[in-house]
């Protein structure tokens, strides 16, 4: 019987040659990843469970991004127990201080992440590794404290759902529309336990950074991971990044999905997706009237320097509303150097937008742009749930980088067809 | 092991944003997580729960972040089971993980009302409304987890067992 790219990961980490749907297997695990939010209950446990080092500190990377630069006393104390950790460990992928990118954006970046790796990550968007042709799922502190005590991780292989995304992209239309479009389609719980399998020539022509984007909303869906084949751009973006030997995986033409869909591109305008839920999606010719107090533009979802062309290059020599309040984070320290010398930094700030370090800052409610009560946004994020960003009476939109940058534009959610003009 | 309690009742996709907010991730201490249970979607939650109350939610529970601070703060609240049609992939791994009993059944999610007092039996997974009279059987948990609640939680399976 075939096996798709997720069982034939789960296979090759495992002591058996075939794994099937429903199997509880223990698989070996590339990276285990953890935050400033997750690493401190994982080391709680790991220093619980009385073991003197990790079994490869090699495999653990720890990222402080999320309320960094520290915002509050509770969370500087949060990261020197991750630092004092990680030091005392001597583990080599630890990122601090002027080295912090947000995770999903950095390793990648780094190198740390390859095509047909497992990952575990105590992050629910550890998904977007998916785009690299990799197994990467989110799970929870104890389950990493559990990988730094053996390197491995227990997981029921998953059913696998196969997305057909055909058609040409029209214009302003990136990854983040394409998988807006597909919750959308399905809802925040159509592929609950399954592995969203994500295919078809529009996605072929899509650069890794929109792939990224896709993969990583695969949770918003409730998937356990995006898989995107891993093809010839992938490889041109790993090869120069990898340290270590990768393997490519590619699904059998017998293997067996719980479902096919297909999409026609020709179909799919920009999305936006409205309160409270990430599946609210409408194509933004329905939008109607929606004027917004912020706009986000950044996040592991679209913070890499593709993200900020796009909306740099609707925000060249116009003006950011004055009732709206534009936060641009680029997502790691080398996106923030391209951006500065590619002079996008400079057109940001021309046009009244507020550049904030690389950090997960408002998309979790933690710092940088935070909404009172009754404001909206509309950010590049992922999710939209009440009290997201902020005062649980405000509202979150999500959109791709091309509607949030017209938008801080016009002051209200727009197409950016109407600042293009 | 017998659960019993009054119920709390919430609709589908509960995400883990209203189970605990991010803006109070800033410590996992129990205490004080649980202050804030619930807190985005039911502000009083925590002044009105008990020991040994039991959440009753619709489908796709605990959907969002992967915090184990979620799971953390039912617990720490006093909340003695979760009971829903579905539970996020991650939110469900975790209560595992952490010891927090959730059960799965589409009629309990539907049928089981506001303040009835329910009893869960903790090892079938049998539900009984005492208020109603009525009982639900959980959909069956599969062995693998069945013995990491046997041998309390993953870091205990692993120490008692010498790996995963």
């Amino acid at each position: 019987m075939g096996m798709t790219i997720a069982e034939k990961i789960l296979a090759a980490h495992t002591d058996a040659r075939e794994v099937k749907p429903g199997d509880i297997v223990k698989v070996n695990v590339d990276v285990a990843l953890a935050n400033d939010i997750t690493a401190p209950l994982a080391i709680e446990a790991f220093l619980k469970g009385g073991q003197a080092k990790p079994a490869d500190p090699d495999r653990i990377v720890f990222v402080l991004d999320h309320f960094t630069p520290n915002k509050d006393i509770a969370s500087a104390n949060q990261c020197k127990m991750v630092r004092d950790f990680a030091h005392q460990h001597g583990l080599k992928n630890f990122f601090d201080g002027g080295e912090v990118g947000v995770e999903h954006a950095l390793l990648p970046e780094k190198g740390l992440v390859l095509p047909g790796d497992l990952v575990i990550g105590a992050d629910s968007h550890t998904c977007t590794y998916g785009a690299l042709g990799a197994f990467a799922t989110g799970v929870g502190s104890t389950d990493l404290a559990a990988a730094m005590m053996t390197a491995q991780a227990w997981m029921k292989v998953p059913e696998s759902m196969k997305f057909v995304f055909k058609g040409e992209l029209r214009p302003w239309v990136g990854g983040k529309d394409l998988i807006l479009y597909l919750i959308g389609d399905i809802g925040v719980d159509g592929g609950l336990y399954r592995v969203l399998e994500i295919e078809g020539p529009a996605v072929t022509s899509l650069d890794l950074s929109n792939r990224l984007t896709m993969s990583n909303m695969a949770i918003e869906a409730g998937g356990k991971a995006g898989i995107i084949r891993a093809d010839e751009k992938t490889e041109d973006y790993v090869r120069s990044r990898a340290k270590r030997p990768y393997t490519v995986y590619e699904s059998d033409p017998d293997a067996r999905y719980a479902s096919v869909r297909e999409y026609d591109c020709a179909n799919i305008e920009p999305q936006v997706a409205f309160p409270h839920l990430p599946e609210n999606t409408r194509p933004i010719s329905e939008v109607g009237e929606v004027r917004i107090d912020q706009v986000v533009i950044g996040s592991c979802t679209n913070g890499r320097i593709e993200d900020l062309r796009v909306a740099a290059g609707i925000l060249k020599g116009q003006k950011v509303d004055k009732g709206v309040r534009c936060v641009v984070l680029p997502a790691t320290p080398e996106v923030f150097l391209k951006a500065e010398e590619e002079g996008l930094i400079r057109i940001f700030l021309q046009a009244g937008a507020i550049i904030g370090p690389p950090s997960c800052g408002p998309c979790l409610g933690g710092h940088l742009g935070i909404l009172a009560k009754g404001e909206k946004a509309l950010a590049t994020t992922n999710r939209n749930f009440v009290g997201r960003m902020g005062d649980p009476g405000s509202e979150v939109y999500l959109s791709g980088p091309a509607v949030a940058a017209a938008s801080a534009v016009t002051g209200r959610i727009s197409s950016p067809s109407e600042v293009m003009e | 092991m017998n659960l019993r309690g009054r119920v709390f009742r919430f609709g589908d996709d509960i995400d883990t944003d209203a189970i605990i907010p991010a803006r109070y991730l800033n410590t996992s201490d129990p205490q004080e997580l649980k202050k804030h249970c619930m807190e985005d979607a039911d502000p009083a939650f925590f002044s009105k729960v008990s020991k040994g109350d039991i959440i009753v939610a619709g489908k796709n529970f605990g959907c969002g972040s992967s915090r184990e601070h979620a799971p953390i703060a039912i617990k720490a609240s006093g909340v003695s089971c979760v009971i829903a049609s579905s539970f996020a992939r991650i939110f469900f791994r975790n209560s595992f993980n952490m010891g927090l009993p959730i059960f799965e059944s589409d009629e309990a999610s539907a049928e089981i009302k506001e303040n009835d007092i329910v009893e869960v039996d903790a090892s079938t997974g049998l539900i009984t409304d005492i208020t109603t009279g009525r009982q639900y059987q959980a959909r069956p948990i599969p062995r693998f987890m069945q013995e990491l609640i046997a041998d309390g939680g993953l870091m205990e399976h692993i120490l008692k067992r010498g790996g995963i």
